[in-house]
């Protein structure tokens, strides 16, 4: 298909990352075949594995969440979870939510998932009691949860006004970190602050609940050793002098 | 790209395995924590599709809020469980009835 050019491979890259399919145009030199029709298939190309990705990722993503609800050991659960948040960073990275994608990654993957499968290993739990009437409840589970999602996909299939995806131009004009800071600092800087208040309270409600008092160690309590009064401690006794015999 | 429509219908299928998930394990307190985080994360999609399809950073800002709240919750779920078992030696939903709800 004759020679890219570094500045066309260049260009390339650039459209793979931002997916802005209508504002490029590559000029191939001395390809076989014109131009434009080089650029219909590089991007019908793009196209098709865009959605390749979207599909492969979304079955991951619905396996894992089936598993997580059906494996009869916690731990596979909590791993299984890890699967469906790797799968959702990779669906997110798709709607160039890069920020958040990577967030999920670091904060669910790396401390939340860690704390769950900690807290699992930490608890000796008996699961066979656990898994009873799982058998029971299948069919009222799947009747509810077939229920819920006809009932949604009926909202979404009556919703005709959807916007074309080409109305994301606006988005890819600046990074989406940058974009993210730039309104989480001004726009949100009071719910940004509350966020931090409530990640302090997290942290103090997690260790006021999960702290003992060691109730046999023995310690000075300084404040009642300051606060100590003559009176509490001396007694003078009024007697009157006794003779020696 | 696939449409609005595919990333909807792919959360919400997500938040219907969930909601069977709870169903399915209604006496284990850890697994349903983890449908909780399997919901929010459905949620989250949704938002994020929105965002993307809207041209709109808001719904990033809802997502970004919504993982620190989440955070906080499984951080503070996690000890309760964990003082419950202390107490109870169990995690099991049918035993933790001391307020007889």
């Amino acid at each position: 298909m004759g020679n890219l050019r570094s500045e066309d491979i260049v260009k390339l890259c650039y459209l793979l990352g931002s997916l802005e399919m209508r504002n490029y145009n590559f000029t191939i030199h001395n390809s076989p075949i014109p131009n434009s029709q080089l650029n219909k298939l590089i991007i019908n190309g793009i196209k098709r594995m865009i959605k390749f990705t979207f599909y492969l990722f979304a079955l991951i993503l619905i396996f894992a969440a089936s598993r997580v609800i059906t494996v009869k050991n916690p731990v596979h659960a909590a791993l299984f979870l890890v699967l469906a948040f790797f799968s959702s960073a990779a669906i997110w990275l798709l709607l160039q939510a890069e920020f958040l994608a990577i967030v999920l990654i670091l904060v669910y993957v790396g401390a939340v998932m860690v704390l769950f499968l900690f807290v699992l290993m930490m608890l000796d739990i008996n699961i066979a009691p656990l898994r009873e009437g799982f058998v029971r409840h299948f069919p009222i589970a799947a009747f509810v949860g077939a229920l819920i999602l006809f009932e949604i996909i009926l909202v979404i299939g009556a919703w005709h006004q959807l916007p074309p995806p080409e109305a994301a131009s606006a988005l890819a004009a600046v990074p989406n970190t940058q974009a993210l800071g730039l309104v989480l600092y001004t726009e949100y800087v009071y719910p940004f602050e509350i966020a931090a208040a409530i990640l302090l309270v997290a942290m103090i409600a997690a260790i006021a609940l999960t702290m003992r008092s060691h109730t046999r160690a023995k310690y000075q309590k300084p404040e009642e050793q300051v606060s100590v009064r003559r009176e509490d401690r001396v007694r003078l006794v009024k007697m009157s002098a006794e003779t020696k015999d | 790209m696939p449409g609005l429509n595919e990333f909807l219908i792919l959360s919400a299928v997500l938040f219907c395995l969930s909601i069977a998930g709870i169903f399915l394990n209604r006496k284990n307190l850890l697994i349903i924590l983890m449908c909780i985080e399997l919901m929010l994360l459905s949620v989250n999609t949704n938002f994020i599709a929105f965002s993307y399809f809207n041209a709109d950073i808001a719904g990033q800002v809802f997502v970004f809020f919504i993982l620190t709240v989440a955070a906080a919750e499984t951080a503070i779920g996690l000890a309760i469980l964990v003082v419950l078992f202390r107490g109870k030696n169990t995690i099991n939903v049918d035993d933790l009835d001391a307020l007889k709800g």
